[in-house]
């Protein structure tokens, strides 16, 4: 479904990525770790459509589709969603409102009617109960004086209300105690369905316990290094990322 | 001659000449004001911009303008104002409407409501109440620095007068609506009174409408006295064309432990100039002060705020936001000052902007005037685009860009208006600010005026 071929991206003149390649099939867990600065987070804003780099070189493809001449909001509504590392507040603007919006436009897109106000309602209670969230969170303005660990269980309700083809979920770890951990990667595994893919981008390997990984690739300066399965994980929690950052370095 | 003085002289002679037919309809005590007053007005003349509180508003344009008539009803203008019926159909208030600034003649001048309440004509109050007029006209419109305050106090003819009685609790608010239509240009000026006694409670609604397509000068001076223990809410909307000027002058007196809150709605309108004067007058009392203005093409819209405590341990606080869009411009201008005495204040204010256009502009300006030292203060100004991390958000879930723009700007004016304590209005207010930032409101609400 997704197909990345030898993307290359700068951002102010500074290459990020530079040339990587990556096929997720449909039903498929991907996990991408790596070090910090290595282009983790740059590569799932360059999926989710954020206009701030500048892709040189290669492509990708959404179902045969160039990903990268489509709009933000035509990626979502073609099943692409992204848990934000970092979610944003926005005052004045209620939760309600976004997610009716949200959902009502990805029904347009489908050739669905809108949701009557109380089919909606009652949708969201029962995605609500997926991820534990707290029914107060839902009257306020997004993310507005959320805690850290509500803003990412926020991001993983959205994903259970939009029902994505592809979740790329951008260190949704992070920040997160142990038991919040738990329940966002419990919910994740209660949305996705057996066709539904996820790219689980993280440093730590404690979330992968819980999503567990078909692949798993290591990306280092711009580039996937490692490719193997989920066992690669558990090596890199042990020895850390300095064995993978020597190898590398060795070759070049 | 220069062209300054001329334009003052312009106004001058206006007075010479309307002075005794404004004079048949107004009590003594409002007469004697008025030859002191055109004689300040004399000495201060227009506002410029080189007055400090008039910095980034240029009145010129619509003062300049020779509006040859200085409108004086006939009892068939009522007519039109008589059958005005407010759109808000589910709002619950009593109604009053203004005709270019006058009380329609046809059901009686004066009105008394349950509880001893009056609304009226405040020339027939000042006859009828001439204790209580005497007490109140005048006496809280004290800056003395501000020439068309002085231009009013001399010339204005009638206005919206309201007494509370002491402990009288009026549920429903009163709406008046200021109709302004002339075949002419004209120049309007009105005076309101609004009196709360102690421990009185009370809202009032002014909605502005210009309904025939000339060029408008309005300049209305309101002053309210909140007795001690009371509350009192003013909300303005303002809706007029973009050949109208509308400048309000409001004082709000406030006594101890009162709370008062006033809320400028701009929706539309040419040039608008709203000054609130908060005056807390007693230990205890609490001002709210709150504006939305939405402007486009060269609308401009300046807000002037000053605060005054006088008393110790009073509470006040200023939120004022704006959407500006094509060339139009704003201003705010947020004045607290603390007198000496005033220990255990707390005084706050913020303004928030968002420009929509390289050509749009706004001027913010903060001024603290702090002589007592227990005080907790603070201010604060953005101006601004939108938040390019929360479109992208909500795009990211799917949200179109334009919606998402829409979305963002309506949670921003939401949060003035939010404060509209009438549910009816808050609600309407709310879709005709939506219908705005969709650009499906090109004209006014309930305006026969395409101004385009």
């Amino acid at each position: 479904m997704l197909v990345i071929d030898n993307l290359k991206v700068n951002i102010e003149g500074k290459n990020i990525l530079n040339g990587i390649s990556l096929s997720v099939k449909p039903g498929e867990i991907h996990a991408i770790m790596g070090p910090n600065g290595s282009g983790k987070s740059t590569l799932a804003a360059v999926l989710a459509g954020r206009n701030f780099a500048e892709v040189t070189e290669g492509s990708v493809k959404w179902f045969g589709r160039d990903l990268l001449e489509m709009a933000p909001e035509d990626r979502s509504k073609e099943g692409i969603f992204l848990g934000f590392q970092y979610p944003i507040e926005i005052p004045g603007v209620s939760m309600v409102n976004f997610l009716k919006t949200a959902l009502n436009e990805h029904r347009k897109h489908k050739g669905l009617e809108p949701l009557s106000a109380s089919d909606f309602l009652k949708i969201m209670r029962e995605k609500k109960e997926l991820v534990e969230i707290d029914s107060k969170l839902a009257n306020r303005s997004v993310n507005e004086g959320f805690s850290g660990g509500e803003k990412k269980k926020n991001e993983i309700f959205q994903m259970a209300m939009l029902e994505p083809k592809l979740a790329i979920l951008d260190e949704t770890d992070s920040g997160l105690d142990i038991d919040a951990l738990r329940i966002v990667a419990n919910g994740v595994n209660k949305i996705r369905r057996p066709d539904s893919s996820v790219i689980v981008i993280t440093h730590y390997q404690r979330l992968l316990d819980y999503i567990i990984p078909d692949v798993v690739h290591v990306l280092y300066d711009g580039r996937i290094v490692k490719t193997s399965g989920k066992e690669l994980a558990m090596e890199l929690e042990e020895k850390g990322y300095d064995w993978i950052k020597k190898e590398v370095d060795n070759q070049v | 001659m220069s062209g300054e003085s001329a334009t003052e002289e312009r106004y001058s002679n206006l007075y010479e000449e309307n002075i005794e037919r404004i004079k048949a309809g107004s009590s003594s005590f409002i007469n004697s004001l008025r030859a002191p007053a055109i004689q300040q007005f004399r000495e201060l003349g227009i506002p410029k911009r080189k007055n400090e509180f008039y910095r980034y508003t240029n009145l010129d344009p619509f003062f300049s303008y020779d509006y040859r008539s200085y409108f004086m009803p006939a009892p068939s203008d009522f007519v039109k104002a008589e059958e005005f019926r407010c759109d808000v159909t589910d709002l619950d208030a009593h109604g009053i409407v203004l005709l270019n600034g006058f009380y329609p003649t046809l059901n009686g001048k004066l009105q008394q409501l349950p509880g001893g309440v009056w609304i009226g004509s405040l020339n027939e109050a000042a006859k009828k109440f001439k204790q209580l007029t005497e007490k109140h006209y005048g006496r809280y419109a004290t800056v003395n620095n501000d020439g068309l305050i002085h231009l009013n106090t001399a010339m204005a003819s009638d206005g919206v007068f309201v007494y509370i009685p002491e402990g009288t609790s009026v549920s429903k608010p009163v709406q008046v609506v200021n109709l302004v239509d002339s075949a002419d240009d004209v120049f309007i000026q009105h005076r309101n009174l609004i009196i709360v006694e102690k421990n009185a409670d009370f809202r009032i609604i002014i909605c502005d409408h210009t309904l025939s397509p000339r060029k408008f000068l309005t300049n209305a001076v309101t002053e309210v006295y909140v007795g001690e223990n009371a509350r009192f809410d003013i909300i303005r909307v303002q809706n007029e064309h973009n050949n109208a000027c509308k400048i309000t002058h409001t004082f709000i007196h406030q006594e101890r432990n009162s709370v008062a809150s006033s809320n400028n709605l701009t929706l539309h309108g040419g040039l608008v100039r709203n000054s609130t004067y908060h005056h807390l007058g007693g230990e205890g009392s609490e001002s709210h002060s709150y504006g939305l203005c939405l402007a486009d093409r060269w609308q401009h819209v300046d807000n002037f705020v000053s605060v005054e405590h006088d008393f110790p341990n009073c509470t006040s606080d200023q939120l004022f936001k704006g959407v500006f869009d094509d060339m139009s411009t704003g201003a705010f201008n947020g004045r607290i000052y603390v007198a000496p005495d005033a220990q255990g204040t707390r005084a706050f204010q913020r303004t928030n902007n968002i420009l929509l256009t390289d050509n749009s502009r706004v001027d913010a300006k903060p001024q603290l005037e702090i002589c007592a030292d227990d005080v907790k203060c603070s201010h604060g100004a953005t101006v601004g685009q939108l938040d390019e991390n929360a479109l992208f958000y909500m795009r990211s879930r799917g949200i179109e860009k334009r919606e998402a723009q829409l979305m963002l700007m309506f949670g921003f004016a939401h949060e003035v208006i939010q404060n509209i304590n009438v549910e009816a209005l808050r609600d309407r207010i709310d879709s005709l600010v939506m219908q705005r930032l969709k650009g499906e409101l090109s004209r006014c609400a309930s305006c026969m005026v395409k101004c385009g």
